[in-house]
């Protein structure tokens, strides 16, 4: 069944629209972070500066992907003509997720030519390890596929709420954004004197994307984050398994 | 578990089906059996519960109350086991739009369970039954059409050889050619498997099934073999006749050879001089011979036709929702009556 999602989702033409915005707009990240660089002595590398606008791409691009997944076969009625087979529900949503999420990490692996072409471009530079580092690369890259798993399974989630893809989008926008940048927003207006507070900051702190991604960059290994995304997807798409079957019957 | 022998003899057995949205009732006690090789045919007027019992018989909805089992699998209690011996072609004939039809085949073939070369095999042998193997088989379905589309729907309903299938409409706005073959694709598969049909249009149904089912207000009105249900639904034949004679006369040539007919003139006299009868009796037989040879002792009557009109499908299924919607009405001011009685 993955195979032929996954197939599904080559052919799709939203499917090259959404890889092509998004290795376009990395590509620009990239080369403004590479002048940022250039232009400034010490301070981070291309790769921190770029893996830093993560979210930007997140945003715009699992919404893409992931919008059609279940409401378009809602709307078209070929869910529930799987359903007819001895498949489960869990089956069918776990596909989806995976194929979606085979194209996340195979559309983020594509920018990994970056540095390496410029590497290739520029041998000079790329014996310095700020412009070329593996271990930032790798730990920036870790950070990017484990979290991608719980924004794709929140992508895959928006899309089993509705039938139209478009709501499906919007929804799966809005609830990234406020996985994202909400958990970094709660931290900074945190009462300090509200009896929760210590409580609250804790937990906004756990869920900062943004901190797991220094984290990462600084090759700090950390197991939580690890099992914060990890267990964010397993909840989305068991969910999602949930509302699907409640749908169709 | 004599039980679930009893089952085993029917592809299918439904036993005082229910189905309850709140306070309404979209099924209510049905039951029925379905015979090994059968096809039936399932009628019934719009929202009559016809797609319902199809979805709970298939598992894509559990019913209220009662049980289902298909190939004496318990519906309720292990529904995928009971879809493995299903294959079902829903209501529009859902169908993806950018696959090509050999792909979107070979993927419906895993998912119900067969593996590696059983699933070409079975593919290729669907879209033979189907007529599917030549160009239509590397078309996008969305490119196809509408006839072709409902062949990939019955492909995929057929693929693995299962022992049920369920077609819910699957003539539905076709043109007259593509519901003969379509037609011609279900009657090819008597004896083979059992199939149950949904459709509005009648004489399809009529010529294609085994038996029919005529289902109202979620209740089955009436089932059985179309010609048994013209029995019990409509027990009176109707000659009609094209004579050129009077209302008055036809009735006295009647009365005197002791044909026992209810008359009724159906058009008045054409321009050479012909009107039309309808002679209704509650008697079996043939009479057509004995009114040629009535009518041929006065020369001054000239009949131009007589042949029996057999009541279609159409009429037994108006003549059978009718009676349910009067029963129904009789049961709820008959109990109205009652109540201002007392």
């Amino acid at each position: 069944m993955l195979k032929y999602q996954v197939k599904a989702m080559f052919i799709s033409p939203s499917t090259y629209a959404a890889a092509f915005l998004f290795v376009s707009l990395m590509g620009g990240i990239y080369i403004l972070s590479l002048w940022d660089v250039s232009a400034a002595e010490g301070g981070k590398s291309p790769i921190e500066l770029f893996l830093s606008l993560f979210w930007l791409p997140v945003l715009f691009m699992v919404p893409m992907l992931t919008m059609r997944s279940l409401a378009e076969e809602r709307r078209m009625g070929t869910l529930q003509a799987m359903m007819t087979a001895p498949v489960s529900a869990f089956e069918i949503v776990l596909s989806k997720f995976l194929a979606c999420y085979i194209l996340y990490a195979l559309c983020w692996a594509l920018t990994l030519f970056f540095p390496i072409i410029t590497a290739l471009s520029l041998p000079q530079a790329a014996a310095d390890d700020r412009i070329f580092s593996v271990s930032k690369i790798a730990t920036g890259y870790s950070f990017i596929f484990v979290s991608g798993a719980a924004y794709v399974a929140i992508g895959v989630f928006a899309s089993s709420l509705t039938r139209s893809t478009l709501v499906a989008g919007m929804l799966s926008f809005c609830i990234l954004f406020i996985a994202i940048v909400g958990s970094a927003l709660a931290a900074n207006f945190t009462p300090a004197d509200a009896a929760w507070s210590a409580w609250a900051e804790t937990f906004a702190d756990y869920a900062q994307s943004f901190k797991h991604l220094e984290d990462f960059s600084n090759s700090l290994l950390d197991t939580r984050p690890f099992f914060l995304y990890l267990s964010a997807a397993a909840a989305f798409v068991g969910a999602t398994a949930l509302i699907t079957e409640y749908r169709t019957s | 578990m004599q039980q679930t022998q009893q089952n085993v003899e029917y592809s299918v057995v439904a036993e005082g089906l229910c189905k309850s949205y709140g306070a309404i009732k979209a099924i209510d006690n049905v039951s029925f059996k379905i015979a090994k090789g059968e096809i039936l045919g399932f009628l019934g007027p719009n929202g009559a519960g016809k797609s319902t019992t199809m979805r709970i018989l298939s598992g894509l909805m559990p019913a209220t109350s009662g049980r289902a089992y298909v190939c004496g699998v318990s519906v309720a209690n292990n529904p995928k086991l009971a879809q493995s011996h299903i294959g079902y072609m829903p209501e529009n004939n859902p169908l993806p739009e950018d696959v090509r039809v050999s792909e979107y085949l070979k993927f419906r073939a895993a998912i119900k369970g067969l593996k590696g070369r059983e699933i070409r095999e079975a593919v290729d042998e669907v879209m033979e039954v189907c007529q599917l193997q030549r160009k239509a088989s590397r078309k996008i379905i969305g490119n196809l059409s509408k006839g072709f589309k409902q062949r990939v729907g019955i492909a995929d309903a057929l693929l693995g050889k299962p022992e049920v299938v369920i077609m819910d409409e699957p003539t539905i706005g076709l043109d007259p050619h593509q519901i003969i073959a379509i037609r011609e694709l279900i009657d090819s598969l008597r004896g083979k498997m059992s199939v149950v049909i949904s459709s509005h249009i009648l004489p399809e149904i009529e010529l294609v099934c085994d038996r029919v089912m005529i289902i109202n207000h979620g209740m089955v009105v009436a089932s059985g073999a179309p010609e048994n249900l013209r029995s019990e639904f409509l027990p009176v034949d109707t000659y009609k006749i094209a004579v050129s004679a009077e209302l008055e006369q036809v009735k006295s040539v009647l009365a005197a050879a002791g044909l026992d007919f209810e008359v009724e003139q159906t058009s008045k006299k054409d321009a050479e001089g012909f009107a039309l009868y309808a002679l209704k009796t509650s008697r079996r037989g043939s009479f057509g011979d004995a009114l040629i040879a009535e009518f041929a002792k006065h020369p001054n009557f000239r009949l131009r036709e007589v042949y029996l009109s057999r009541p279609t499908l159409e009429d037994i299924f108006m003549a059978a929702t009718r009676r349910s919607w009067e029963e129904k009405r009789e049961s709820i001011f008959g109990a109205k009556r009652q109540e201002a009685k007392k």
